[in-house]
């Protein structure tokens, strides 16, 4: 019996994903564990292997192909003594089930030069002096029942009306979130709208314009990265109780070290953030409590300390992972953050080198920023800001006296990690990186 | 021989087709269509519009036969069947050349060939074997339309054994016709043949007759036809055709048995195959599932540049749903705004046999299946003061709404012109309105479409005049 190859989820977060390449033909024989395409996700490309033996039948999805959906049928793999012919017995239908099965292949979506993507360009909508929306009664019913706000969606039907589809799109970016709304309309569909519960998220581009009085601008489309970057970090700083902590480390001593270490060979060049990193890991291992997620059942408490570091990609960020930091030392760590940083701006990090970790770490230091507040990156339990080291006049003894200093604010979430908890994690991660040779112990 | 060049070419001049050049003729294209037999296709000269003329002469035959009622009387009816077809093929003539006319006026070049993709952006033309013309163009939309399907042991021979075809262009009313399957084409030629006075029996494999619409408009057809004197098996199958002298001998088998029947003709309507045979699809990457071309919301199939509408992306099979997609298909190649793929459940499919039928959207079936909680709604002919001033007191609405949001999630109809008036439900269904709206528009007295209020009423327990 052939084998159908399906669209991987390479990510939990992952819906659809474009094949970049295939690195197999239609004929080919491949084994289990062969790369049989690049499949690019909203974060990375990534080498998709076969799980089974077998001959490459054909080929459902082409090369290049954009937005295919994850389960889709891409190509199907026939067995050892399985011919063409093989392949006719798969493509007849399965008995009808109603009602009408989805066309398998309904997002294929060849990569097409001359077709310029429709931006469904919404027609400017008229909300005059009246404030007039344009929406279905259907999509009006169903949005009083739902207690969203019309004015915060966009409509997607003729002339900008809002449609049912508009409206269900809506309460799906709501969804997983608490919904304040009523189980039931608290009036009859006819009598005025119940008082408006929260209103979802939702920023069309039209009120988005409207707001700023239609000033010129240029239009940038969303990528798929900066669409999850939207996502979570909205859903971060909307669910996550964050508080912020901030301390001063005086880092003269460490710059002395790190100075005399990379002078000491080639083969190795610790950076200043590679110093944090494992100071971190060290605190963490310290204070385990501030290692920890959060779930609706229970706190978890992470047994490894994997730390997820910022990286500035072109458009936008990604987050490798460095694992059982606290276990590596300095010059492990530089080079796997060398490493990772560099396929990260190539786009060729696997799966699990961006995926989960415990805590993360954010340095602006390089562009000169004192210090700031991340957003934590869920479902981590903090994340760790870091600014520039600078010189600044500090008191020693009672006397004013100028040191190197480098502010970092730990963002908490309150849920896990208490301020009693962050500021002993701080107090252990001051200590490490005023007092580096510590850091080797 | 010089190559052609065009902005867009498509292949086929049907409903599909010609509406898809028509409209990309608008949009600033230049555009050809390459037609291998008559513009119009299938529905135009051998389908839709023929079929209509022909039942129209029965339904004429049916009213003279109950002349009394109407307080007429005269003597010694008759037709001439040569008539009938030759009205039924002017009318035919008279649309394909308005097509002909249609597609000059919008300067869309037409060739008279048959067309193959010849590698990318390009289209051979040949004629009789003969090439005729090689057309070059970024886009090629393939609109080749279905045919009948054969089924073994059961193959047409154009002569005592019909399909669609020569079913209507018969020399004469056969005294007796065996029609092999149930669906839309199926069952008209039975309610003509029958009111032309033909003994029509019609077999079924599925369970019920017209299997694709809802349950109650089957049963209730079912029944009617019945009345009639239409013999219907149902949950039966042809397993053998014996020609013998000027008879056919039919074997049916059903319930486990199997029983002989001798007719003067068969039709056979059990389904329908598309046209992929023969286009140039064997180096694209055009996929072909179940003789149909696999194409996405947009049309686009697997290869760059090639769409595929109507007919041979499969069902619906209907004029108006690839007339649609040829619209849909060029709007979106031409970056039109606001262009929205094609809703099925938006689709309206009639019937046009005796008592009529006509639905949109869900079957009260289907919508349970999808999970929705139905408001069902009735309304009877017998009712409605128009119908029984017609003289048509036969006929059902039957509307299905979701009692969450008040939707209209589907709507069936059977009797005298639901054809006309399903459009209404139509649109309330595409404009999504809710039983609100249906309930508080104002449906003028006294006609028809007063029983399309009131089974929307009868959802919600307020029918007045049942």
């Amino acid at each position: 019996m052939p084998i159908e190859i399906l669209m991987p989820a390479l990510s939990p977060t992952m819906t659809e994903g474009n094949l970049t390449k295939w690195l197999k033909k239609e004929g080919d024989e491949v084994r289990s564990g062969d790369v049989l395409a690049e499949i690019e996700t909203d974060k990375a490309t990534m080498e998709f292997e076969a799980v089974d033996d077998g001959r490459l039948g054909k080929i459902l999805v082409p090369e290049g192909a954009e937005g295919i959906k994850v389960n889709q049928p891409i190509a199907v793999l026939l067995g050892e003594d399985e011919d063409a012919s093989a392949l006719e017995r798969l493509s007849k239908p399965a008995p009808q089930s109603a009602p009408a099965p989805p066309r398998p292949t309904q997002s294929i979506a060849p990569a097409q030069a001359e077709i310029s993507p429709t931006s469904h360009a919404h027609v400017e909508r008229d909300r005059g002096a009246n404030g007039r929306i344009f929406a279905s009664p259907l999509a009006r019913r169903m949005a009083q029942q739902s207690g969203l706000d019309l004015a915060a969606i966009t409509g997607s039907g003729p002339q900008g009306r809002i449609v049912k589809a508009d409206v269900e799109a809506a309460l799906s970016t709501m969804r997983g979130r608490p919904v304040t709304a009523p189980a039931k309309p608290a009036a009859p569909p006819e009598g005025p709208p119940p008082a408006a519960p929260t209103p979802p998220s939702v920023l069309s581009k039209e009120r988005v314009l409207a707001l700023a009085g239609n000033p010129p601008y240029t239009e940038r489309p969303l990528t798929a990265m900066r669409r999850v970057i939207a996502r979570r970090l909205t859903e971060s700083k909307q669910t996550i109780p964050h508080f912020y902590l901030t301390v001063d480390c005086e880092i003269d001593e460490l710059l002395r070290f790190r100075a005399e270490l990379n002078a000491k060979s080639e083969a190795y060049r610790i950076s200043v953030n590679d110093f944090v990193i494992r100071a971190a890991a060290l605190a963490l291992r310290q204070v385990p409590a501030a290692n920890a997620s959060w779930s609706d059942e229970a706190i978890l408490l992470w047994d490894s300390i994997d730390i997820a570091v910022a990286v500035a990609l072109e458009d936008g960020l990604i987050t490798p992972i460095v694992k059982s930091a606290d276990r590596k030392g300095l010059a492990t760590i530089a080079s796997e953050t060398k490493d990772l940083a560099e396929r990260a701006r190539a786009g060729k990090l696997k799966l699990e080198e961006f995926q989960g970790g415990t805590f993360s770490i954010s340095n602006l230091g390089m562009f000169g920023v004192r210090d700031f507040a991340a957003v934590i990156n869920p479902p981590h339990g903090g994340i760790l800001a870091v600014g520039a080291g600078e010189q600044r006049p500090v008191v020693k003894n009672g006397a004013l006296a100028i040191a190197t200093v480098m502010s970092c604010t730990l963002a908490c979430d309150h849920r896990v990690v208490d301020g009693a908890v962050g500021a002993r994690f701080l107090a252990a991660f001051k200590k490490f990186v005023e007092d580096p040779l510590t850091m080797l112990l | 021989m010089a190559e052609r060049n065009f902005d867009l070419i498509v292949v086929g001049g049907g409903p599909g087709g010609y509406v898809a050049a028509i409209r990309a003729a608008q949009l600033g294209f230049k555009t050809a269509l390459v037609e291998r037999e008559h513009l119009g296709g299938i529905c135009l000269n051998w389908g839709c519009i023929p079929t209509k003329a022909l039942l129209r002469s029965s339904e004429i035959y049916r009213l003279l036969h109950r002349l009394d009622d109407f307080g007429f009387s005269a003597k010694d009816i008759s037709f001439d069947a040569g008539k009938l077809v030759s009205r039924s093929r002017a009318v035919a003539k008279q649309l394909s050349n308005g097509v002909a006319y249609l597609l000059r006026k919008n300067k869309v070049t037409v060739f008279d060939g048959h067309g193959r993709l010849a590698g990318k952006g390009r289209l051979a033309v040949e004629k009789n074997g003969d090439p005729i013309a090689d057309l070059v163009a970024e886009h090629i939309v393939l609109a080749t339309g279905a045919r009948a399907r054969a089924l073994p042991g059961l193959e047409p021979d154009g002569e005592r054994i019909w399909t669609y075809k020569e079913a209507m262009v018969p020399p004469a009313i056969p005294k007796s016709l065996l029609v092999v399957g149930s669906g839309a084409i199926g069952i008209e030629f039975a309610s003509f043949y029958h009111d032309m006075g033909a003994a029509v029996t019609v077999v079924e494999v599925l369970d019920r007759v017209l299997p694709v619409e809802d349950e109650e408009i089957s049963a209730f057809a079912h029944k009617s036809f019945e009345k009639q004197g239409i013999q219907i098996h149902t949950g039966a199958t042809v397993s053998a055709l014996d020609r013998s002298g000027d008879n056919v001998t039919a074997r049916i088998e059903v319930g486990g048995k199997a029983l002989d029947a001798a007719v003067e003709r068969v039709i056979l309507a059990v389904g329908i195959v598309g046209n992929i045979e023969d286009i140039g699809l064997d180096n694209t990457a055009v996929v072909v599932e179940k003789t149909h071309i696999v194409v996405d919301e947009w049309l686009r199939t697997g290869e760059p540049g090639v769409y595929a509408i109507g007919d041979v992306v499969g069902p619906p099979w209907l004029a108006h749903k690839a007339s649609h997609e040829g619209v849909i298909c060029v709007e979106r190649i031409a970056g039109v705004n606001d262009v929205h793929p094609l809703d099925t459940r938006n689709i309206p499919a009639c019937t046009y046999c005796r008592p009529q039928v006509a639905s949109v959207g869900l079957t009260e079936k289907a919508a349970r299946e999808a999970g929705y909680e139905v408001k069902i709604g009735h309304f009877p002919f017998i009712g409605n003061g128009k119908a029984i001033a017609l003289g048509e007191p036969e006929g059902m609405i039957k509307t299905v709404f979701d009692s969450k949001t008040g939707e209209l999630l589907g709507a069936h109809m059977v009797g005298a012109e639901v054809t006309e008036l399903i459009q209404g439900y139509t649109i309330a269904k595409t404009l999504e309105t809710t039983e609100a709206d249906l309930i508080s528009t104002i449906f003028p007295h006294p006609t028809l479409s007063e029983t399309m209020h009131e089974a929307v009423l009868d959802a919600y327990g307020r029918a007045i005049h049942f």
